[in-house]
């Protein structure tokens, strides 16, 4: 096993994990919890591949894929914002329709046979960095390196420019925002869609980059529920949501790889003499994640962080809220 | 000032009363065939017939006392999932755990059989119950694990359980794939005949008519959890205050209701219920422990429970339904239409709460000068 290859792998993994969380964090930010990440990121792995299938062009196919899970994130925004309905369950039939919606609409696909992907190529003069360069900057996707930019943009966004700090007084405190004439309303609805587009985009990057094609609910297998556990874990805040999110990623090809060789660490490897002993590796992501919930819990006790104060709550105008 | 005013606006009331039962399910009932109607667009969308396929899943799921037997059958995991999850959604807890601790229950169920514990030819009245036993255990522990760590670390019981039905699956493939493999197939022995619960048509000797038809023992157990979780939720000390913790958590708090205690008790009698339609599929239908034992029913139960508005009993009638769709659902093309229209059927659902909380008044606008 090479920790290199592993490592490097595990960041082109994580990136579909980073997409979705960034795209949760804004939308909770603003006070909105979405618990239909997995149904956006279907939705656009379906489509991106759909498309790339018969256009032949991958980046319209991530185009229609932002598009396509930014407006079934609307069903949701309509449905909590302006129907005022519980977000808890409006998520999960948003989760049930995005994936109904692309088993429907992706049938047959998984029979498409090859198409062109997104690009990957290295940085020059980055790449020779020693250790970091070929786990990071050598041979990465161009998703991979959308996803080092957008990292320091979103907490820059959020934390130091105005439109941020509306954003979190929305989700902090509607009320008081609404007085200072935010528009409580239209915010919710942008963040919805801007955690959609960037929830289609995740999807995108599985299905024409990281493991390219269609294989129905299998395609995003959980991810989009572990992004929601990771945005609890990562508090809110872009930075840690990456190292979470590439750490899960190093995990998921970690497990992978781990049943090739014969040997590990001059021991017989049990997994590779046993396969089926695979299952219990299988179960590392999802007991991790709750792990990593437990974890992030205790830690937001000590230090008294926690999430937006008005998230999962509806802000209806004139209402006596908080 | 707009050029044209529309003769009349359309205005949004907040309801103070309560509405009627009747104009409940009218509203529910408006949900559904609206979501019928967006279904049908997609599946034409998709390049399907909507009508047929509605007439279709009509007639391959009531046409005949066959049939119709066949979708109680898929009904029976159905009410109680869906149960498990009233259970647990009474209380806010938002259970999403039902599939996992299915698939647990299905695990303890097989593990009475294929451990040999018992000997081959025990009889059925020894079987069934150690069965049924086994089956709740495992799905009660199942929610346990989640109910402990919401009540102890407050950790989001939503993510929780949905991990945990991963786990779950893994878990049962480790057994299906290596310990119990028959022959290197990717299932369990089928299990003795002692271990099948009664079905209608086991009887067929005595009545003709029983004969082809699969309901089993199960439905009994079905209709016996449903005035359970009635009495439990709506007769009992407990129940009111699993009703009070999910209406007004801080009242309860302040009655001196344990919500961490009733976090655990809950989650474990959810589970325990999903636990129980494990074992029923197993030891009714499938009869050997293997991969693909649910088309999604612990996902159909939260549908199930939301559509039912937490009422035990309608929830048997909505299970009698969602069990048609999955039922005909198999033979439609494309093969995603069921869990599509299930999606749509809960968002359009959510979507209608809003007719029982608001009342819609169509006001004239009268010409103002």
């Amino acid at each position: 096993m090479d920790w290199i290859v592993i490592l490097q792998a595990g960041v082109a993994s994580g990136t579909v994990l980073l997409f979705a969380t960034l795209g949760e964090i804004f939308a909770e930010r603003s006070g909105v919890l979405n618990l239909g990440v997995e149904g956006m990121m279907l939705m656009g792995a379906m489509s991106a591949f759909s498309v790339a299938v018969k256009t032949g062009n991958p980046w319209l196919g991530v185009l229609v894929a932002m598009l396509a899970a930014g407006l079934l994130s609307q069903v949701h925004a309509f449905i909590t914002v302006t129907l005022q309905a519980d977000q808890v369950v409006s998520g999960l039939a948003l989760t049930f329709l995005g994936t109904g919606l692309s088993l429907v609409l992706g049938e047959g696909l998984s029979k498409a046979g090859t198409v062109a992907l997104l690009p990957a190529f290295s940085i020059p003069l980055l790449s020779r960095i020693p250790l970091l360069g070929p786990i990071f900057f050598t041979d990465q996707n161009v998703m991979v390196y959308l996803g080092y930019l957008l990292t320091p943009l979103a907490w820059y966004y959020i934390n130091h420019t105005r439109p941020g700090m509306h954003l979190r007084a929305v989700g902090e405190h509607p009320a008081a925002a609404d007085t200072l004439g935010i528009s409580v309303y239209r915010l919710r609805y942008f963040y919805v869609f801007v955690g959609g587009t960037l929830a289609g985009l995740a999807g995108a990057t599985i299905s024409l980059a990281i493991s390219p094609g269609w294989f129905s609910e299998l395609t995003t297998a959980g991810q989009g529920w572990i992004a929601v556990g990771l945005v609890i874990f990562a508090q809110w805040d872009p930075v840690r949501g990456a190292i979470g999110s590439y750490v899960f990623g190093a995990l998921r090809r970690l497990i992978l790889d781990i049943q090739g060789p014969q040997t590990l660490l001059w021991f017989a490897n049990p997994f590779y003499y046993n396969p089926y002993w695979g299952f219990f590796l299988q179960m590392l992501p999802y007991a991790f994640t709750v792990i990593v919930l437990v974890l992030g819990s205790r830690e937001a006790v000590r230090k008294r962080l926690g999430a937006p104060a008005a998230l999962g709550l509806p802000y209806i105008r004139g209402e006596r809220g908080l | 000032m707009p050029d044209f005013v529309l003769p009349f606006r359309i205005k949004a009331e907040p309801r103070l009363d309560t509405p009627p039962v009747w104009y409940t399910w009218f509203v529910s009932l408006l949900a559904i065939v609206v979501a019928l109607f967006l279904g049908g667009i997609v599946i034409a969308l998709a390049g399907g017939d909507p009508i047929r396929s509605y007439i279709h899943i009509g007639k391959a799921s009531f046409g005949s006392w066959g049939v119709f037997s066949d979708t109680m059958v898929k009904a029976i995991p159905l009410i109680l999932v869906g149960l498990a999850c009233t259970v647990a959604f009474r209380m806010k807890l938002w259970n999403i755990g039902a599939e996992g601790q299915f698939f647990l229950g299905a695990f303890g169920a097989s593990a009475v059989v294929l451990t040999g514990i018992l000997p081959e030819d025990a009889s059925r009245w020894v079987y069934i119950p150690l069965m049924m036993i086994a089956g709740i255990a495992a799905g009660a522990l199942w929610g346990f694990i989640p109910g402990y760590l919401k009540a102890k670390y407050n950790v989001n019981e939503i993510i929780s359980t949905l991990m945990l039905n991963y786990i779950a699956i893994a878990w049962n493939n480790f057994f299906i794939f290596g310990v119990w493999s028959e022959g290197g197939f990717q299932m369990s022995k089928t299990f003795p005949r002692n271990a099948w619960m009664p079905r209608l048509a086991d009887y067929a000797k005595e009545f003709p008519a029983l004969r082809g038809l699969t309901t089993h023992l199960g439905l009994v157990f079905g209709l016996l959890a449903a005035v359970l979780v009635w009495y439990v939720l709506y007769r009992s000390r407990w129940g009111y205050e699993i009703r009070l913790i999910g209406d007004n958590p801080r009242a309860a708090k302040y009655a001196g209701v344990n919500i961490r205690r009733n976090t655990v008790l809950v989650m474990m009698f959810s589970g325990a219920l999903a636990g129980l339609a494990g074992m029923s599929e197993i030891s009714g239908v499938v009869h050997r422990l293997q991969g693909a034992i649910s088309p999604g029913y612990g996902f159909t139960g939260i549908i199930v429970a939301w559509l039912a508005k937490l009422n035990p009993f309608a929830v048997v009638l909505v299970s009698i339904f969602f069990g048609a769709l999955i039922l005909a659902g198999r033979e439609i093309q494309p093969s995603g239409v069921p869990k599509m229209i299930q999606g749509i059927i809960l968002v359009s659902l959510i979507a209608s709460d809003y007719l029982l909380r608001y009342r819609i008044r169509i006001i004239r606008t009268t010409q103002e000068a």
